[in-house]
């Protein structure tokens, strides 16, 4: 049955773009959750709303518009916690409801909601063409490398700004890459789960992932892990339940933090040996 | 030729809020020095090593190894700083190895820093050997503070004195030029210091690293500094350690400005 599935050619395009697209996610919101950016991924989507809506507006190709507002979007929301003692929480609060003020006027005067902005809502993984999936498939290659290559500065502008900054380390610039990078994961992702539940890929996994108490490299590579087998999963029991596949993926990893949590109140956790899970260290 | 310090401060005045937290205060460092700061709690320890390592505005002149503070890029990369607390989110997935290795530095940073250094007229004879492997960089770091048994654990599960010995690890692994500790033992148990005593005195006289530490304990400077800074928002006396602990008139200004701070903080 599994096999059938994977026969179709949309869900092929669907599970390569979605394992992308889990990897990017999880990957920048390993850095994102440790910066209490956790709601960076939420604010900067509704600016891409905004994007999308002034692509429609102009009859332009809207997730190219999505990507340069979105990038703005970003750089500003940086440039407000930076210049002003306006919060974390709060910038993301300004840069969200701008983006989706914006967008709201302009879907109101080109007629009202229309499907393609209905597909960015709430995502449209199956519907994706070959072109979305090599669009996908090379920003996603582009963000892996650009983290794996940054990502001792990130750690350490992660783990203390003043510190990285005595180290070095041009934290102002690598502040503004890192804004960049994380909007551009964001619309890139988008097409899978949607502007409105976008937060639960980048957050969830890495919160998962954090309950394990392990090393840097390790807890990327978990959240990783746990971000695959939740699209993965979901494209597949969205398929053959015939349900929303954003959804179904969302709850499948709410699913796995909900059992990690459990297995860690009961102390199991602890004992599982990440490089050999089915043998149980006696050590700890 | 003539010897440049490491550090030298000239007239350097911080305010806040129109209050000066460092008044008008001139000295200097000599390389291999362990200068020992003492002052009561609110004396501007604090940010008398702010200031040093550009991170606060100030009034007066600051030269490192000769340089003023237009060259503090190249230069502060080369400075080891632990500051009195490090903060950080307490479930941060990184193991000792990962933080020690966050204190490397690219070789470009480290050639350009000490190019500058070695260019000034300074004693500084050593050539460096920045292509060392960084593993074992960061092995010989947690060596020298006897943590190699922790390399893989997480951060969050240490003690506050195991911490304050990951933070000296990760200054040391990128060859300091300078060590600058900011009350290093305020948080650790009295075994613990010690231990954390000696790692300093190893690191001063074994490494040739020179070490500026703040403190107020009278007993630790005694034994681990061979030169002594006393301030209070100004200082007091800046010399040979031998000096200050012979001279009565000295200790007692210390004592009761010190006993004033703790009663005037006790007020608020």
């Amino acid at each position: 049955m599994i096999l059938e599935a994977l026969s179709y050619g949309f869900m092929q395009k669907a599970l390569i773009a979605g394992i992308a697209v889990g990897l990017i996610c999880s990957f920048m919101g390993t850095f994102l959750v440790l910066r209490r950016y956790s709601l960076f991924g939420d604010g900067i989507a509704h600016v891409a709303f905004g994007g999308i809506s002034v692509g429609l507006f102009l009859g332009v190709f809207p997730l190219w518009t999505a990507f340069i507002v979105s990038i703005f979007g970003g750089l500003g929301l940086q440039k407000l916690r930076q210049s002003t003692k306006i919060s974390g929480d709060s910038a993301v609060a300004v840069v969200l409801v701008s983006g989706l003020a914006v967008g709201v006027i302009l879907v109101s005067s080109s007629g009202g909601f229309s499907v393609d902005l209905f597909s960015f809502l709430f995502g449209s993984i199956l519907l994706i063409s070959q072109e979305d999936t090599i669009m996908i498939l090379a920003l996603s290659a582009g963000i892996i490398a650009t983290l794996t290559i940054l990502q001792k500065q990130f750690l350490h502008l992660t783990f203390n700004e003043e510190q990285a900054k005595l180290a070095g380390m041009r934290t102002t610039l690598l502040n503004y890459a890192f804004v960049v990078l994380a909007s551009i994961t964001v619309v890139t992702s988008m097409r899978l789960v949607g502007i409105l539940l976008i937060s639960a890929l980048i957050v969830i996994p890495n919160i998962t992932a954090m309950q394990f108490g392990k090393g840097f490299k390790k807890t990327v590579f978990i959240s990783m892990s746990i971000s695959v087998i939740s699209v993965v999963s979901g494209i597949l029991v969205s398929y053959f339940l015939n349900v929303a596949p954003s959804g179904t993926i969302v709850v499948i990893a709410v699913g796995i933090l909900v059992g990690t949590l459990l297995l860690k109140s009961t102390g199991l956790l602890g004992k599982i040996d990440i490089k050999n899970p089915s043998k149980l260290t006696h050590n700890s | 030729m003539s010897v440049t310090n490491v550090l030298d401060v000239k007239d350097l005045t911080v305010n806040y809020d129109n209050l000066p937290a460092v008044d008008n205060i001139s000295f200097d460092v000599k390389q291999g020095d362990c200068l020992g700061i003492i002052g009561p709690n609110g004396a501007g320890k604090t940010t008398l090593f702010r200031a040093i390592l550009g991170l606060q505005p100030y009034s007066g002149n600051i030269k490192l190894f000769g340089y003023e503070d237009s060259k503090y890029d190249s230069i502060v990369p080369l400075i080891g700083y632990v500051p009195q607390k490090v903060t950080f989110e307490p479930n941060f997935p990184a193991t000792v190895y990962d933080v020690v290795s966050m204190g490397l530095i690219s070789d470009k940073r480290i050639v350009q820093g000490v190019k500058l250094i070695q260019q000034c007229d300074c004693c500084w004879n050593r050539i460096y050997q920045s292509i060392e492997k960084n593993d074992d960089k960061i092995t010989q770091a947690l060596h020298t503070v006897g943590l190699e048994s922790l390399r893989n654990r997480r951060i969050g599960e240490l003690s506050g004195g195991e911490l304050q010995r990951v933070f000296i690890a990760k200054a040391l692994v990128k060859d300091p030029l300078l060590l600058i500790l900011d009350e290093p033992v305020a948080s650790v148990d009295v075994e613990s210091q010690t231990k954390f005593y000696n790692v300093i005195k190893t690191i001063n006289e074994q490494n040739n690293i020179t070490i500026i530490w703040s403190s107020h304990d009278l007993d630790a400077i005694s034994k681990y500094a061979n030169r002594v800074a006393c301030m209070n928002k100004k200082i007091f006396f800046h010399g040979e350690k031998e000096k200050f602990f012979s001279d009565k008139e000295l200790l007692k200004m210390y004592t009761e400005s010190s006993m004033q701070m703790h009663m005037h903080n006790h007020e608020h």
